[in-house]
């Protein structure tokens, strides 16, 4: 061979080698389950609660599971969040998870679509589960994407108001009449704001989508709208008009309370969201959007003031649909590398249906309830203000964020758009909605 | 297998023509086992080089033509990533103008900085000590709690700092809160880090000839001029040591910002919070931030990967271009 030929042949070969041993880098999600889930095994899970009180709650459920499976032991490993999860997903290995848990709802759908969360239908028809019979309807819909299941929810996050009873009281208003249309809120959150100086004694509300849960798609849930996508699969964002409403809504609201400049300078002297120093728990803003988790927190920071709770307010003309509010949760599921997937089924199964683990797991950590068995179950132990949560889980308008094959990245665009409008950066809101809503379809093109 | 390379003209030459041919042979042996032996001594770094660049890089091109999601086998797009990164991903150009900012800004106070810093210690008769040791000490502190420290003492709510510009009765900036401010505020962390620059200016300034300074002393020349013509040359190549060192760095700039943002943005994670990088305003968006968002998060590994290209270039551009411009930029040197 001659020798030009020769090293021509050889950088080919180098070539094909690299793109081979590039492409059978890639992990693979087609395992199929093939283990004994009856036999002596270890499972490996993962999951992203930090706070010791609810790190204990989770290290107690799956006591009861091993309890209840003596042949299973678990090997837990907590504060995972679903970046760590989905290079350990991607990696595969036999120090990855067998089972996972994960906070964002909104990964469903980049989870389900690439295949990194396995597809737990075959279990599911195996044991015969009725979906239906077992979880409420938003839950079902936000465990999987464009019919595709790979993951279960555990237990669920419900969206309500928390206000300062006493600050109502001072303010003259009524504590036991919470505003129910954001026309009233407005008027509520300025009567209750007191300012010092160029800034805030007391807040009545931080609307900005820095305000920690104050983002768009907690808001959304108190517009109707029709979803984040159309049936076409388009963004919905520039056509639906709840988008415009509820941002302009937000933009008056900022505005009423001193404008963006002013909120944002004091957002700055508030804690951590998940500390004691919690704006609201130390008395600086007089009412919060925040889930069900904050009553547990409230209790623990022994606040010194009355805390009310109630349902989110709705658009003026949709007084009737006062109760709803937004639902999202925590989300199992079974990684397709595991070699265990069947004990890897048990264990989600258990920790999701099973009336007793659910309630307790929901009891331990005062998150709600995800089966429509534990919701009725009496053995919950709950003050009287989580009823209200509980009736949001159950309100037939409540609703959740869509999932994409890009996992949050929409609402990220649609998030930041939305703080550029609140910023007053933004000139014509239809048009800047209409790019935006073309953008978060370019990014989905792009990763599909 | 010899006789594979030889040309026909040699293989088909007379007998009588053997002892000529044999010493061919015997030379194109001994080049070949040079060339062997020489192969050999550079094989430790030749794997290195393969496994840690060339096959990377190669990889790195050939996600950048697919759709990979790191599951599922590749797809063949062509130049798709790279029309969507370049036309239709709109946080690629405040990156990359983030980026050069820093590259510009940041790593040209670092370095003067630090050279500042340098001179001032080996010129100081006492206490040097106590200052290498005071300006040096910062460089150790983890750069997630720096900027943890750096974001809570320039909180413009409640930060030391704008407490103390107001009672001074100056302007209080929102640092990073404020688009404007974002960067400028990262470059102050940075300088304040500055005690790895500082370290091996002082190294090389205490390398200067004695003599040359006190020759140029005879001759009359000040201060400026013998930092001109005669610190200046002889620290040159540290000084393009540290630049190019300092673009790198620039360039892979992660930590810090994403951690800054973050922190000021409220937006420490949780219950799936969303966070949006660059707060505010972008300001604090860099390449590598959005090699990672669309690689790890995104799952899109086909962009991440053009954009991992696009920093590899310019730390290239950057590099040839100080290298070949040394003598032009600094001075003419050693």
């Amino acid at each position: 061979m001659p020798a030009r030929t020769r090293r021509s042949a050889a950088a080919l070969a180098a070539t094909a080698s690299i793109a081979l041993f590039a492409s059978a880098c890639t992990g693979s999600a087609n395992n199929a389950a093939a283990d004994d889930p009856k036999a002596e095994t270890t499972l490996t899970f993962w999951h992203g609660w930090t706070a010791p009180s609810e790190v204990k709650a989770i290290e107690e459920n799956v006591a009861r599971f091993t309890k209840a499976h003596p042949n299973i032991k678990v090997k837990i490993v907590g504060n995972i969040n679903d970046d760590k999860l989905g290079q350990a997903l991607r990696a595969g290995g036999s120090n990855g998870p067998d089972v996972v848990a994960s906070f964002t709802t909104a990964n469903v759908g980049k989870f389900c679509h690439t295949g990194a969360l396995a597809d737990l239908k075959p279990f599911i028809e195996k044991d015969g589960l009725d979906l239906d019979k077992t979880f409420p309807k938003v839950l079902q819909d936000y465990t999987q994407f464009e019919g595709k299941r790979c993951t279960l929810p555990l237990l669920s996050d419900a969206y309500g108001l928390y206000y300062n009873k006493d600050a109502f009281r001072k303010a003259g208003l009524d504590p036991e009449a919470p505003p129910k249309t954001w026309s009233e809120f407005t008027a509520v959150a300025k009567k209750l704001t007191k300012e010092k100086g160029d800034s805030y004694e007391r807040l009545g509300f931080m609307p900005t989508y820095l305000g920690y849960e104050t983002v768009v798609s907690h808001y959304m849930s108190q517009w109707g709208h029709g979803g984040y996508f159309g049936e076409d699969g388009k963004s919905a964002v520039g056509t639906d008009p709840a988008f415009a409403e509820m941002m302009t809504y937000q933009k008056s609201l900022v505005d009423a309370l001193g404008g963006f400049a002013k909120l944002d300078r004091y957002r700055t002297t508030f804690g951590d969201e998940w500390g004691a120093k919690h704006p609201f728990q130390t008395g600086q803003v007089a009412m919060q959007l925040d889930g069900e988790w904050r009553l547990n927190f409230i209790k623990e920071a022994k606040v010194p003031f009355e805390v009310g709770v109630a349902p989110l307010p709705v658009a003026d003309d949709e007084a009737a649909e006062y109760g709803k509010g937004y639902l999202s949760g925590t989300i199992m599921g079974i990684a397709p590398q595991s070699k265990k997937q069947n004990a890897a089924w048990e264990l989600v199964k258990y920790m999701t249906t099973d009336t007793e683990a659910v309630v307790g797991f929901a009891n331990a950590i005062g998150n709600v309830p995800s089966t429509l068995d534990a919701l009725k179950s009496p053995d919950l132990k709950f003050d009287a203000r989580f009823k209200t949560f509980l009736d949001i889980a159950r309100h037939p308008k409540s609703t959740t964020s869509d999932g994409a094959v890009n996992g949050s990245a929409y609402q990220d665009t649609l998030q930041k758009f939305a703080q550029q409008y609140e910023k007053g950066q933004v000139p014509d809101l239809k048009k800047g909605l209409a790019d935006t809503a073309a953008q978060i379809d370019r990014d989905i093109a792009a990763a599909k | 297998m010899s006789t594979d390379i030889l040309p026909a003209k040699e293989a088909a030459a007379p007998a009588a023509s053997g002892p000529v041919a044999r010493g061919r042979n015997t030379l194109r042996s001994k080049r070949r086992r040079d060339a062997l032996r020489t192969l050999a001594f550079m094989s430790p770094w030749l794997i290195g080089f393969g496994f840690f660049f060339v096959y990377p890089m190669a990889s790195t091109v050939y996600f950048s033509l697919m759709r990979y999601d790191g599951l599922n086998p590749p797809q063949w797009r062509g130049l798709d990533n790279w029309a969507y990164v370049f036309s239709d991903f709109p946080q690629f150009w405040p990156a990359l103008q983030n980026t050069l900012w820093l590259c510009v800004v940041m790593v040209s106070c670092r370095v003067l900085f630090g050279l500042g810093i340098g001179l001032l210690i080996t010129k100081i008769k006492s206490g040097a000590g106590v200052f290498r040791t005071l300006f040096y000490l910062p460089y150790l502190a983890p750069p997630v709690a720096a900027t943890l420290a750096f974001v809570f003492l320039l909180n413009p709510g409640t930060g030391p700092v704008n407490s103390l510009l107001e009672a001074a009765g100056l302007p209080a900036p929102a640092w990073f809160n404020d688009a404007a401010w974002a960067k400028p505020a990262l470059t102050v962390l940075a300088v304040w880090g500055v005690g790895d620059l500082m370290v091996i200016f002082m190294a090389a300034l205490l390398d200067v000839p004695k003599e040359q300074y006190e020759a140029a002393q005879l001759d009359g020349a000040g201060p400026w001029q013998r930092f001109r013509h005669i610190t200046l040359p002889n620290i040159s190549p540290i000084i393009l040591f540290a630049v190019v060192t300092g673009i790198i760095s620039a360039m892979q700039y992660y930590t810090q910002p994403i951690v800054a943002a973050k922190v000021a943005s409220g937006k420490m994670g949780g219950s799936g919070e969303v966070f949006v990088p660059g707060y505010p305003d972008d300001s604090t968006l860099t390449l590598p931030q959005l090699v990672y968002n669309l690689g790890f998060s995104q799952f899109n590994y086909g962009a991440a990967c053009v954009i991992a290209l696009v920093l590899f270039a310019f730390s290239m551009a950057f590099t040839a271009l100080l290298m070949r411009r040394r003598g032009g930029l600094i001075g003419s040197g050693d």
